[in-house]
Order: C-alpha cells, then structure tokens, then sequence
C-alpha cells in the first residue's frame, strides 16, 4: 500500500499538478487575450486619424504578402480544374467545372487557405516584430515617452490584418479561378462559354461571395489579435520570441479551421 | 511655496511576488543636479527608476515628482507628466525601422503640432548637441553602441523635459564614447537646467560628473554624498564598490554549503 511519501513524491501526482497548472494558464491566458483585444479596439482611434499608419502597416502585412498569397491561389486553381475535372466527365458534367472550381474557391479555400498562409507569412512577422520590440525595450522607451503602444503600435497593425485579410481572400480566389480556367478550358478543352455562364448563374452574390467576405474577416481579426497578443505578451528572450512566434501559427492556423467550421455551419446549414 | 527638489522618493517599499527589491528607500533629488544611483547589479536600481517613471507602482510609500504623487495620477496624468520626462534606457532601445531623425522627431510629431520644418530644425539641433548631426539619415542599425546611445540622448532631450534619467548609460562602452557620454549628459544638464538621474556601476566615470551620490544596496540606501565625500568614505561597502575590491561586504562566493562538505572530503567516496 502506497505511503503518504509515496504519494508525494509521485509521478501521477506531479502529472496532474502539472495538468492543472497549464490548464490554470491557458485559461488566465485566453482572460488575458481577451483583454488585449478589447483594449486594442478602444484604442483604435489613432489607426482611423492617422489611417497612414494603418497604411504603411497594409504594406507589411498585406502587399508583402501578395507573391506567396497569389501563387498559391494560380496552383490550387490548377489542381482544383485538373481533379474537378475528372470527377465532372465521369457523369458527364464537365461543364460544371466553373461551378466547381468557383464555389469551393470562394466559399471555403480562398478564406482558408489564405488566411493559413497568412498566419504563416505576416502572423509570424507580427508577432516576431511586436516581441523583438519588447525585448529591446522598443515599447516602454515608448510609454515612457507618453505615446501608448497599444494605440500606436498595435491598433494600426491590427487593423492592416483585418482589413488586408479580405483583400487577399479575394486574390486568392481570383487568381484559383484563373488557374482553374487554364487548366480546364485551355489545356482540357472545356467550352470556354460553358464555363464562365454556367459559373455566373451558379455562384450567388450574398450566398457565396459575401460569406465568403464575413469568413476572411473573422479569420483576419483572429489571427492578427493572436499574432499581436503572443507578441506582446512574448518573454523578453531569444527563445520566448520564438516560442510566440510558433504559438502563433500553430494557434491561428487551428483557430482558422475551428472558425471555419463554426461558420459555415451557421452560413450554408443555418441550423434549421 | 517653490520645493527645490523635482524628484522626491520616501519609505518606498516594491517587490517582485514574494521577492522585495526595496524595502524602504528615501532619495531626493534637486533641481539641476547630476544624481548617481549605484549598486552592484540586481540591487534595485532600475527598478527605482521604473517608479519614477510611473511603469511600476510601489507597494508602499510615495513617489512624488515635481510635487505630483504618481500613485495618485491617472493614466491620462502620468503621460502629460512623462512628457516633461526623458529616460535614456541602457541599449537606446532606438526604434529600428525608422532613422536616426525620424526618431528624435519622434515625440515632436506625436506631442506637438510643429511644422515639418521647425522639427527638422529642432531635429539637427538636438543632434547637433550630441555631435551626431551628421548621421540623421542613418538607420539605428548602422549605429555604434556609443553613437546609438548619444541619439537616444537627443531623443529623450527633444520635448526640453526636466528630468532625464539614464539606466547604465556607460556600459559596454569604449573610453572616448564613455567620456563623450559622461561629458554630455553633464553639459546638458547644465546648459538645459535639466535634472539627471543616472542609475550605474562606473565609478571612476561618475564620480567625475555627478553632484551627489545614493548607493544602494539589499534594497536599502547604504551610503550617500557628494564625490569627495564618498572618495573619502570609509564605510566598507563604499570602499570595496569605489575601490573594486573582489570580496568584502558583498562576498565573492554565491551563498553555498560546506566547501569540504561538497566535495565530500572526510568521507568515504561510494
């Protein structure tokens, strides 16, 4: 029978101190999050005044992001038109290749898969930058000098994400349906016609294309708020910068496809 | 009635969870003075100056500066007092994606609505004063450590504050920049009436600029004086920190059991 040392000194004990610690953290740290991001939108009045700050912050996150966001899109509209199209001509429906390649780009992989790569394009940077900042004291030389990094550091960048995440959604889907129609109509040879009309008709403005737009926003202030909160909150050292900057492609890249989900639950089943 | 001192500590207490940093510190510091904070590290002494800027709060006692409590401000009151504040921190801590110019004119652009022309007046004349005019158009990373900490000098000077407080603005310096800083931050605080607070382990360089002197030691203050005074101290804290002595009061060893119980000698090695 085990002793009260015993039970001390024990593994399974430790296991479930240890348990319970990173529980405790990980909920003080969602508490913490949540903060940052309420204050980071009540102090967004310096990125609307001085919208060139939000501007030259579009260019690091969004513009520099443009090669790797539009590539991207040309070769999963490629592959998309190759597959779809072997799948359409076996009930002799190659002709719905535009619906195809339109609907699962503008609903689901244009959002997602750009707000994936710009996790890991411009949510790393993010988060990298805010927390070299921190470790060289870039953001209390700041306090001190009375500016509020919140405000001038983190709200413009905040708003750069969320309003450049959209914007690159749709490039992305662009581009895909671009890639698409080189695959299926220039090199299969599907009708050139069939393939634009019958994608007119099908793909719906509010339906599709908006919902789309509502997705990559709620993917663009998530990942922007865990890329600045990790680094904001990232230890002053080599290694928690790095940490963080990991936490945050892991964590947005997740949060992504669990958004994803939950949304388009709500938008394309509606729940009744 | 006019209070000569700006700066104003009084039975501060601060600590970092269960680790008390201070316990219970009195410092004044006048107007127009030079005022070293000395310690061997990990003393405290960045962290008074953290509550004199208002980035931290003590536990107990008060910090007054220029007559105002800051435990007693609010966030909208402690940034209009920062702004009468400069603080040079011990690597500059420039912004790195914008130039030399661009960061002095930094608070000048946030805090004030000057022409681009008068701040770049104001700009070159501050660097001017710290013979760096020549380098506004540089990037922070093409900066020495000593020309790195000579802009961040003219940036903290740049809204004409009346204090500036420097944390460990001589290490890892060469002699000429030790010098050139030592030499600035005294003709600054003469020539603009400023008051300096500057927290360091350089005795040799200090004791040739400042006015008066704290040391500081296990969270208390230990000794204080002007230089002569403290050149002729006899307290053995002073002596071994002015004379760099290896051991004394702080002892070389880090706290350790037995010597011969660690390396077991007595007993029969398994």
């Amino acid at each position: 029978m085990p002793t009260t040392c015993d039970w001390e000194n024990s593994v399974l004990k430790r296991s479930i101190e240890n348990l319970g610690n990173r529980t405790l953290q990980g909920v003080w740290r969602i508490g913490f999050a949540a903060r940052f991001f309420v204050a980071v939108l009540l102090h967004s009045g310096t990125a609307f005044r001085r919208f060139g700050l939000t501007i030259r912050e579009m260019y690091f996150t969004g513009v520099l992001s443009l090669i790797i966001i539009l590539v991207s899109g040309l070769f999963v509209g490629m592959v998309l038109g190759l597959q779809g199209y072997e799948t359409l001509q076996t009930y002799g429906a190659e002709e719905a290749l535009g619906i195809l390649v339109a609907l699962s780009l503008v609903r689901e992989l244009g959002p997602v898969v750009a707000a994936l790569l710009f996790a890991s394009r411009a949510g790393s940077a993010i988060t990298a930058e805010i927390g070299l900042m921190k470790a060289t004291e870039q953001l209390s030389a700041m306090e001190m000098m009375a500016v509020d990094p919140i405000a001038r550091v983190v709200a413009p960048r905040f708003w750069a994400g969320v309003i450049s995440m959209p914007l690159l959604a749709a490039l992305f889907s662009a581009m895909g349906i671009f890639g698409g129609y080189l695959v299926g109509v220039q090199l299969i040879g599907v009708d050139e016609g069939a393939f634009w009309s019958q994608m007119k008709s099908a793909v719906d403005l509010e339906r599709d294309i908006l919902n789309g737009v509502i997705k990559s926003v709620v993917f663009g202030v998530a990942i922007t708020t865990i890329a600045l909160f990790e680094g904001y909150d990232a230890p002053p050292t080599a290694e928690g910068v790095s940490g963080a900057t990991t936490r945050t492609v892991v964590t947005s890249s997740l949060a992504v496809l669990a958004l994803d989900f939950v949304l388009t639950a709500f938008m394309f089943r509606g729940f009744n | 009635m006019h209070n000569d001192n700006l700066v104003e500590i009084e039975d501060v207490e601060f600590g970092y969870g269960d680790r008390p940093v201070l316990k219970g510190v009195n410092l004044t510091a006048r107007r127009g003075q030079v005022i070293a904070i000395m310690g061997s590290s990990g003393c405290g002494k960045t962290t008074l100056l953290r509550l004199i800027g208002g980035q931290i709060k003590p536990g107990r006692g008060t910090v007054r500066v220029a007559g105002e409590s800051l435990g007693e401000l609010d966030r909208a009151g402690l940034y209009r007092l920062r702004r009468k504040m400069g603080m040079l921190f011990q690597f500059g801590a420039l912004f790195t994606d914008i130039s030399v110019f661009d960061n002095v004119a930094f608070q000048l652009r946030e805090h004030t609505d000057l022409p681009e022309d008068a701040i770049r007046d104001l700009v070159l004349m501050k660097l001017h004063a710290v013979g760096l005019r020549g380098a506004a158009q540089l990037m922070p990373a093409e900066l020495s450590g000593g020309m790195a900490r000579r802009v961040a000098l003219a940036r903290a000077i740049a809204l004409e504050p009346m204090l500036v407080m420097y944390d460990e603005p001589f290490a890892g310096l060469d002699p000429i920049s030790l010098g050139i800083t030592g030499n600035l931050i005294r003709r600054l605080t003469d020539t603009l009436g400023l008051t300096s607070l500057v927290v360091t382990h350089d005795v040799q360089e200090s004791l040739k600029i400042v006015d008066y002197i704290y040391f500081v030691s296990e969270g208390v203050i230990v000794a204080e004086g002007t230089a002569a005074e403290i050149r002729a101290s006899d307290l053995p804290y002073v002596h071994q920190f002015v004379h760099g002595e290896a051991d004394g009061p702080v002892p070389f060893h880090y706290p350790a059991p037995s010597y011969a119980d660690d390396l077991r000698l007595g007993k029969q090695r398994a």
